[in-house]
């Protein structure tokens, strides 16, 4: 029992960490420009393919180095040529148009790379298992991972509220017209979040692609998790992302683990359980059944009862 | 606003018209099968392969004389992984003149097709289509919704498990057994019947674990590793394919898990390569209808020839039996009307392509043949088939003959009078 | 706009009885007549399988996107889940007609549809009460959830939706009336059409109601609604059951089209499809969206056929629509509707010719632009096929350098040209809508 806990434990510390990189991008487009971008997840995938192709020709470290650079550069000009253009017709408008753009991406990826995986594989000076927790190995790259990620938390978190540059974009959140008056270029601002923020998310590629399936539906199998988590933690809240991802990875890995089923519960009251009907199949389902799904659950519930999420500070 | 109502109306009809004028061609004296499986999105590398095994047999027809005298001719048709879609394309097919289709990749999509062919012959007789089923496992489609218009060549889901459990039968290393697979009707199958044969044959066999995981969503697996590591077993029966099946073993193998694995698709698309990554040689374990380096010397020849001229391996064996038995009943019969063709099929008795015997079985269509298990591993001199690049390849370590394959049935079909 | 305050006093105080009502009642009826005339004589003109089936599914599509417009255009609310009551709809109906199968009730199958909509209210007013708490954002959001909530139950509630397979049926086995057995797909057609006419009068007809009104005023400023005394979270609930029931019947025509229903109905990719659908027909009309429908799906069927890239360009359709032509077609089209109502017919001409001249250098463009996107994809993907290929009927050397040029060319040229001509469109532009100006019909 306890090597179960310790070890979902740290299962879901590893996963959560793995969203979180996902999800610092998307909050920080959000929370710079108010837009919500459906197509995070594919640049995520761009950084992936960008990574195994970069890491063919040069290895693991420069490509770690390269591909979010260049990824970053790809979504500043879309923020520059593509939404700047939509801006004026409207939120519903700007939404539409990364909704469009997350087909395209797909496409175009399964154009150049096929539709099959990749063989992205785990650079050889991080193939070791580092330490051996209750006769289960942990490997050295998901420790690698999590360093990352923690990284990357700490430093966003200190350039946005230390760093003059992190008050000019806050302010230009809130008082764009004020901010451009004082002489800063507001449009050049965004359009830096952005590239930022895809950058990001392609970091999340170039780490991720590994260690889960390098394929060209990694977008789409990712994208409304990702959603969750921000929406959870609260739009436009870094630390609500970090919360929530934190929170999402422990209860899926968690409920996996748990065997229970309503039956089992119910039963233990006393409870009979119904011979037929709609409901019947709900009777045998287990938590373990249902785990992935219960992001989209907590999703709806804390639309219904904090609308602003667990730390967020915008109303919409 | 009405006037402009009227504009728009026009102008909405006009573009209809327009854009409906764009019809397919009718057919010339070739014989056509529909191919009806995912050529977009997440599935389509699968759909392809499927594609390029029946165009390569259409080209062998061809140079052989053809079919009953005429050419054959593969038509490529996306049914975009959705129930619906199938039908329609599967309409399009039927107004573009073509009476044969073949379908693989997905049991619901199959059932979705044997219904409707079902319910158009009836509804239409003298213009039947007939159905070939070339890899939907779902017993169903041959028991409870069995019809006299289908005929399946891949061996059933509970076909491969009594194939596999009379393997699994005398071996004595066997103690424990972890269940695995994927929450929807196959992986419901595979487990269902997994347990029930088990227990028949091997009763001493326990059952530590019975998982099933929602499909192709579970993007980490060490949960569901740790579990099984937790129960102590020392085989996973696994139904699990695709990404699901990928990970999995990444996750087995990134936390050092020692278990046997008997799967159904670990030859499948991207199975080899990630059984390599996660480097467990002669471990995991495949029933198939074939192997590639099994030595019977026509079938090496085929999958030389093949793989020079299409760049992957003949994942479908059974593809070959389908199509060489659908030429034999068309110049059998000397036509290629489908119900004639149907009569001819019924009850057929062939040389499969791996040698040995093989029948297609008059109350289900479902066609028996011998199965062959096989693991992934190094491969010596006398094995020239790697897969995928990796330098492994499989290497038969059981067969199972085709009298040992045979299950009952439910199925009650209405045949034509 | 129909005058109708000058017809009413004109009238005799008798009121509707007379000429001058009749006259009204004439009006207002005759477009939808007109529709129905042209429902009823379409499958005459095309005949075949194939495009009974494409005119069945685009009835379908439409009263879908109609209820999806409902929603998004009506009272400005962006869903992303809009798909569960068409689904939920065309499970209910398909489990009813099993059920009257079963137990042989005396039910007809053109009554099937009354079931899918009294789902989709249903199941609008239960979801619709926790929803429509929030608009914007979180209420897309609360539908994106939902969506994917009901989508991943399905696999879980196999008894309701019937697993991986779904659930199937058999439309013939209803009770007969008329000798209609609806096996033949033009019997199904006709009650597609049917039920879609009615649709489509039942939601132009709320559209023209003070709560259809209302529903306007709560999309343009919710604040101001409320100070006139209506709570815009009841009228935003009572839009949204309503666009549930709309989708409902949608789903059950569906249901009886293919006698089979599974989780794909409830799915994200079929809430994206209406959106798209409706979003390219254009949202700030009642005919936009059929438009979006009839187009979209023909899209759907037929350019899987052409090429293998269709999603690409879906895609690229969808972005290019948000970024140059954000009301949709539909409002490309009643732009255009001042210059009908002044009868500027000679500067309409003028108008067309103008548009046709741009066409050409566009129609030069886009060619260079899919020989490209063929190409590539058949060099990276299909390289094992060789480089031959063959686009537009034109056998082709993909890896020849020849293509490629022309292909280059034909895209910068077009490009280059079709710049030219927008000032020419802009000039006939200007000068039709002075004439209307000066007739007196542009404010």
């Amino acid at each position: 029992m306890l090597e179960l806990v310790t070890i979902s434990a740290l299962n879901g510390l590893l996963y959560g960490m793995l969203l979180f990189l996902m999800a610092s991008g998307l909050t920080l487009i959000f929370s710079m420009m108010g837009v919500l971008n459906f197509a995070h997840a594919s640049f995520y995938m761009l950084g992936a393919f960008f990574g195994f192709q970069i890491s063919q020709l040069l290895g693991f470290w420069p490509a770690f180095v390269i591909a979010p650079v260049l990824v970053g550069g790809i979504g500043a000009l879309i923020e520059r040529y593509g939404l700047r253009h939509v801006h004026r017709h409207g939120p519903v408008a700007e939404l539409l148009f990364t909704f469009g753009l997350a087909f395209v991406v797909e496409e175009v990826v399964q154009m150049i790379w096929g539709k099959g995986p990749a063989d992205y594989r785990v650079p050889p000076s991080l193939d070791f298992s580092a330490f051996t927790v209750f006769s289960t190995n942990y490997p050295a790259y998901k420790m690698f991972e999590l360093l990352t990620a923690i990284a990357i938390f700490a430093v966003l978190l200190a350039v946005l509220t230390r760093t003059r540059v992190g008050l000019i974009i806050q302010a230009s959140l809130t008082h764009p017209n004020m901010v451009a008056m004082l002489g800063h270029n507001v449009p050049r601002v965004f359009m830096l979040a952005f590239g930022v923020g895809t950058g990001l998310a392609a970091v999340a590629g170039v780490i991720a692609g590994p260690a889960l399936v390098t394929q060209s539906n990694m977008a789409a199998s990712l994208g409304p998790i990702l959603f969750v988590v921000v929406v959870v933690g609260g739009l436009g809240s870094l630390t609500g992302a970090f919360v929530a991802s934190l929170l999402i990875g422990f209860v899926q890995t968690f409920a996996v683990a748990v065997n229970l089923s309503v039956a089992d519960v119910l039963g233990g009251i006393g409870v009979a359980p119904p011979t037929a009907g709609a409901l019947f199949d709900l009777w045998d389902v287990t938590v373990a059944q249902i785990a992935p799904i219960i992001p989209y659950l907590l999703l709806v519930l804390i639309l219904i009862f904090r609308p602003v999420g667990l730390m967020g500070t915008r109303e919409h | 606003m009405t006037s402009t109502f009227k504009t728009t109306l026009c102008a909405s009809i006009a573009a209809a018209t327009v854009v409906m004028t764009a019809l397919p061609v009718a057919a010339e004296d070739t014989v056509k099968i529909a191919y009806i499986d995912p050529l977009s999105g997440g599935m389509a590398s699968i759909g392809e392969v499927g594609l390029k095994t029946f165009n390569y047999l259409a080209d062998e027809t061809n140079a052989h004389g053809g079919i009953a005298g005429r050419k054959l001719e593969i038509v490529a048709y996306d049914n975009k992984l959705n129930a619906q879609e199938t039908l329609v394309q599967l309409q399009k097919a039927i107004d573009a003149g073509i009476r044969f289709v073949t379908q693989g990749n997905g049991s619901a999509f199959a059932a979705a097709i044997e219904d409707f062919v079902t319910k158009y012959n009836e509804r239409n007789p003298g213009k039947e289509v007939l159905f070939f089923n070339y890899a939907a496992v779902d017993p169903v489609l041959t028991n409870e919704k069995c019809s006299y218009w289908h005929f399946r060549w891949d061996a059933s889901s509970d076909i491969k498990m009594a194939a596999l459990t009379n393997y699994m039968k005398p071996l004595a290393n066997i103690k424990k057994v972890y269940l695995i697979n994927q929450d929807y009707s196959f992986g419901q199958a595979v487990r269902a019947e997994a347990r029930e044969m088990l227990n028949a044959k091997r009763p001493d066999i326990e059952i530590v674990g019975d998982e099933v995981h929602p499909l192709a969503k579970v993007t980490d697996f060490s949960p569901y590793v740790a579990k099984i590591k937790a129960s102590g077993a020392d085989s996973v029966i696994t139904g699990n394919w695709g990404q699901d099946f990928a990970l999995l073993l990444k996750a087995a193998a990134d936390a050092g898990l020692q278990v046997d694995w008997y799967t159904y698709y670990a030859g499948g698309s991207g199975g080899p390569t990630a059984i390599r990554q996660a480097n467990v040689p002669d471990r995991v374990f495949s029933i198939a209808e074939g192997v590639p380096n099994e030595p019977y010397a026509p079938a090496r020849e085929f999958e030389k020839a093949f793989r020079a001229k299409t760049g992957v391996t003949l994942f479908y064996p059974r593809v070959v039996n389908e199509i060489r038995m659908f030429v034999k009943a068309a110049n059998e019969a000397n036509s290629v009307e489908p119900i004639k063709i149907a009569a001819k099929l019924d009850g057929m008795k062939v040389t499969v392509y791996d040698g040995g015997d093989g029948f297609m079985r008059a109350d289900d269509h479902q066609f028996f043949q011998p199965m062959y298990i096989s693991k992934l591993g190094p491969i010596g001199k006398d094995q020239p088939f790697d897969e995928e690049n990796t330098g492994w390849g499989w290497k038969t370590t059981g067969k199972i003959d085709t009298q040992d394959t045979i299950v009952p049935t439910t199925c009650k079909m209405n045949r034509p009078s | 706009m129909i005058d109708v305050a000058g017809d009413v006093a004109n009238a005799p105080a008798r009121g509707f009885v007379s000429a001058a009502g009749a006259g009204i009642a004439m009006r207002i009826a005759a477009p939808w007549i007109a529709l129905a005339i042209a429902f009823a004589f379409l499958p005459m003109i095309f005949t075949s399988g194939s495009a009974l089936t494409m005119l069945s599914l685009m009835g379908i599509m439409i009263v879908f996107a109609c209820s999806y417009n409902m929603l998004l255009g009506e009272t400005g609310m962006l869903s992303f889940g809009h798909a569960v009551y068409y689904g939920l709809g065309g499970f209910l109906a398909v489990h009813a007609m099993n059920t009257v199968i079963r137990d042989a009730l005396p039910v007809p199958l053109f009554l099937i549809p009354l079931v899918g909509g009294f789902s989709g209210l249903l199941f609008g007013i239960i979801f619709g009460s926790v929803s429509t708490r929030r608009a914007g954002t979180a209420f897309a959001m609360i539908s994106l959830g939902l969506g994917e909530l009901v989508a991943s139950s399905s696999l879980i509630l196999r008894g309701f939706f019937g697993g991986e397979e779904g659930v199937s049926s058999n439309r013939t086995k209803l009770l007969r009336v008329f000798g209609l057995n609806f096996g033949p797909q033009i019997e199904v057609y006709y009650l597609i059409a049917a039920w879609c006419l009615l649709c489509m009068v039942a939601m132009y007809a709320l559209r023209c109601t003070p709560f259809g009104r209302m529903c306007n005023a709560v999309r343009e400023n919710p604040e101001r609604a409320q100070f006139v005394g209506y709570n815009p979270r009841t009228v935003r609930f009572i839009a949204f059951s309503l666009a549930g029931l709309f989708a409902g019947v949608a789903g059950a025509l569906a249901a009886v089209n293919f006698e089979l229903v599974n989780s794909a109905a409830v799915g994200l990719g079929q809430s994206g499809l209406v959106l798209l659908a409706a979003y390219i027909g254009g949202i700030g009309n009642f005919i936009g969206p059929v438009i979006g429908a009839v187009l979209v799906t023909w899209l759907e069927v037929m350019l899987s056929d052409v090429t293998e890239v269709w999603q690409l360009y879906f895609g690229l359709l969808f972005i290019g629509m948000v970024m140059f032509a954000p009301t949709g077609i539909g409002g490309l089209v009643m732009m255009h509707e001042p210059l009908w109502q002044a009868r500027a017919y000679g500067s309409m001409l003028r108008l067309a010719l103008a548009y046709l001249v741009a066409l050409a250098p566009a129609l030069v463009l886009l060619a260079g632009l899919i020989m490209v996107i063929e190409m590539s994809y058949h060099l990276s993907v299909k390289g094992y096929e060789g480089a031959a290929m063959l686009l537009f009927y034109v056998p082709l050397d993909a890896t020849s350098a020849v293509p490629w040029a022309v292909a280059a060319v034909l895209l910068a040229g077009g490009f280059w040209s079709f710049r030219l001509t927008w000032p020419i469109v802009g000039a006939a532009w200007h000068k039709a809508f002075t004439q209307a100006h000066a007739a007196g019909q542009v404010t």
